[in-house]
């Protein structure tokens, strides 16, 4: 028995070390990331490396603010990030409730054609989004950096098997009470549909703050660029000023972060959800 | 009486869910559909100044099978898949397998493992980029101190996909364990305690209930990955620079698809690498299909 118990501890210390250096190998990017940030220049190139900065210096993190527009790239982000989430929200979940729940000639074919989206690789579709937005003289505008974003038919697929699993008596109740179909919708699903509505947000959210390649190509002015592409930018500019990229980068994830921080239970269950729908 | 309520119910639905659909199904037509013809459009034509077209028959087509870099580019991107593709899976499963063995703290673990799910690989590609540095970067300096001669991380043709691969799969692991590890809390307990009894031991269950049991999920991360990786962009375009020695042996085809798409201003022959790359995730998604029932395990 005394045997039994200590092949058991033996395992969980084993179990330990493996998931501790996998700790280590997830955060000590991130610190060195900090610590480079509060260095000097001519710190951070210094051979053998300076692990600590002798002084931390917080001057790299005004200076992203002089050399790049940078607090307008974060309201550039902001924006764009809080119009996709809101509109995929309304727009998936409104049609999600029409196909799951109304009766209507067509609904089958027209869900059916609208989820081939989801079999095509996003990239391919860029160029002629491309030239729809330069058509619509919206290149280096804030609307460009949302606007094929708002609509999405992952978010409808996820938000439909949502509504079918919710029972339909509600809505004949409120359709006795005289309810039409939008403010059933509205009034009594939306709110039912919660759950899943922030599983959605949060994978749109997570998508729309941290994509590169639309961004990058639409918007070219420094001006109207998201800190994905502002930061592409700078390293392009100032490659050799480590510290101040990285002051750059820690201002660029801190957002997502606090927010996981805070919302911890519904990002992990939000994601790990998408992997049993599927 | 009765049946005109009904009809009348009947008529609202079909009124209002051509209507709740028509937002959705609108810009899906205009930034999804359209584009998606548009693409065979423009591949069969030279889109020159001002996006005008003239006809160019299969000409696109041609230059890319007979272009050297369209080949290289797309074996370095069955390279990427061939590595990225297997770590992540092992390794998700590994970390999933050992959160679930009851340990304590696995909250704590589950929360720092999916940090780098969460950041944008923007900024991890730049904080890589600097640990990879091969003048100033940590990670010589370290390896110097077992012995080991300097690395030419990112700029040697020969080890600049290896280090993007090793950067790709530390970006995805968290990501995929959230949802193994989903998979590994549905299965039932009862499983685990009759194997018990029987005198299974921890490997044993593992191998024989949950590897089984899991093979849906594991299905489900294996596609996934696998047409994410096809795809890979971010961390080639913020690692390697556009004059750096490693560009062509580290460039994927939708980076090739970008750079012929906007720098090189060659819409027609991007449309055409686009092509092809849809092709190419049609034939997994079919290959995967099929393959499917051969191994997943769906009853449980």
């Amino acid at each position: 028995m005394n045997n039994k118990v200590k092949k058991k501890n033996t395992g969980h210390i084993i179990v330990y070390i493996v998931l501790l250096s996998g700790v280590l190998i997830t955060l000590l990017p991130f610190l060195w990331m900090l610590l480079t940030s509060l260095k000097t220049q001519s710190e951070s190139i210094r051979v053998p490396p300076v692990i600590f900065p002798a002084k931390p210096v917080f001057s790299n993190y005004l200076d992203v603010f002089r050399d790049v527009p940078f607090g307008r790239m974060y309201i550039n982000t902001v924006i764009s990030s809080i119009v996709t989430v809101a509109a995929q929200l309304l727009l998936c979940s409104m049609a999600a409730y029409a196909f799951a729940k109304l009766k209507f000639p067509g609904r089958e074919v027209i869900f059916v054609t609208l989820l081939a989206v989801l079999m095509v690789p996003s990239s391919f579709f860029i160029l002629p989004q491309y030239l729809i937005v330069q058509k619509l003289k919206l290149l280096n505008t804030i609307p460009a950096l949302f606007l094929p974003n708002l609509f999405s038919a992952f978010g409808t697929f996820l938000l439909r098997q949502f509504f079918m699993s919710l029972p339909s008596d509600l809505e004949d109740a409120a359709a006795l009470d005289g309810c039409n179909p939008f403010t059933t919708y509205w009034r009594i699903m939306l709110p039912l549909a919660k759950p899943g509505l922030v599983s959605l947000g949060i994978l749109t959210l997570r998508f729309a703050w941290n994509d590169l390649m639309w961004p990058l190509i639409v918007n070219t002015s420094q001006e109207k660029m998201t800190l994905t592409a502002g930061l592409a930018y700078m390293q392009g500019q100032y490659h050799t000023n480590y510290p101040e990229m990285m002051a750059g980068a820690m201002m660029a994830i801190l957002p997502l972060l606090i927010l996981f921080a805070v919302f911890q239970k519904q990002f992990i269950e939000g994601i790990a959800l998408t992997g049993i729908k599927g | 009486m009765k049946r005109k309520r009904i009809s009348r119910r009947q008529r609202s639905h079909i009124l209002y869910g051509y209507l709740m659909i028509a937002p959705l199904t609108a810009g899906l037509g205009i930034f999804y559909f359209y584009p998606f013809f548009k693409v065979f459009y423009d591949s069969f034509h030279v889109v020159g100044a001002f996006n005008k077209r003239s006809w160019a028959g299969l000409s696109n087509y041609a230059a890319m099978f007979r272009d050297p870099v369209m080949w290289s580019t797309l074996w370095n991107t069955v390279r990427y898949v061939i590595v990225i593709v297997p770590a992540t899976l092992a390794l998700s499963i590994l970390v999933a397998a050992l959160l679930n063995t009851g340990i304590k703290g696995r909250s704590v673990f589950r929360v720092i493992y999916f940090i780098p799910a969460i950041t944008m690989s923007t900024a991890i590609s730049m904080i890589w980029r600097w640990i990879f540095n091969s003048d100033f970067g940590i990670l010589n300096y370290v390896l110097s101190k077992f012995g080991i001669p300097t690395v030419q991380w990112l700029s040697d043709p020969r080890t600049a996909w290896i280090t993007i691969s090793i950067v790709a799969v530390w970006m995805n692991v968290g990501y995929e364990m959230i949802i193994l590890l989903a998979g590994m809390q549905g299965i039932s307990r009862t499983y685990y305690e009759s194997a018990s009894l029987d005198g299974a031991g921890k490997l044993q269950q593992f191998r024989l209930i949950t590897l089984p049991l899991l093979t849906p999920t594991i299905f489900f991360v294996l596609i996934t990955t696998l047409i994410s990786t096809f795809q890979i962009f971010d961390v080639i375009y913020m690692m390697i620079n556009s004059k750096s020695l490693a560009k062509e042996a580290s460039q994927s085809i939708v980076l090739y698809f970008y750079r012929n798409a906007f720098e090189y201003s060659k819409k027609g022959y991007a449309s055409a690498i686009a092509i092809f790359l849809f092709l190419i995730i049609m034939i997994i998604t079919a290959f995967q299909m099929k393959m499917q029932n051969k191994w997943v395990n769906y009853d449980q």
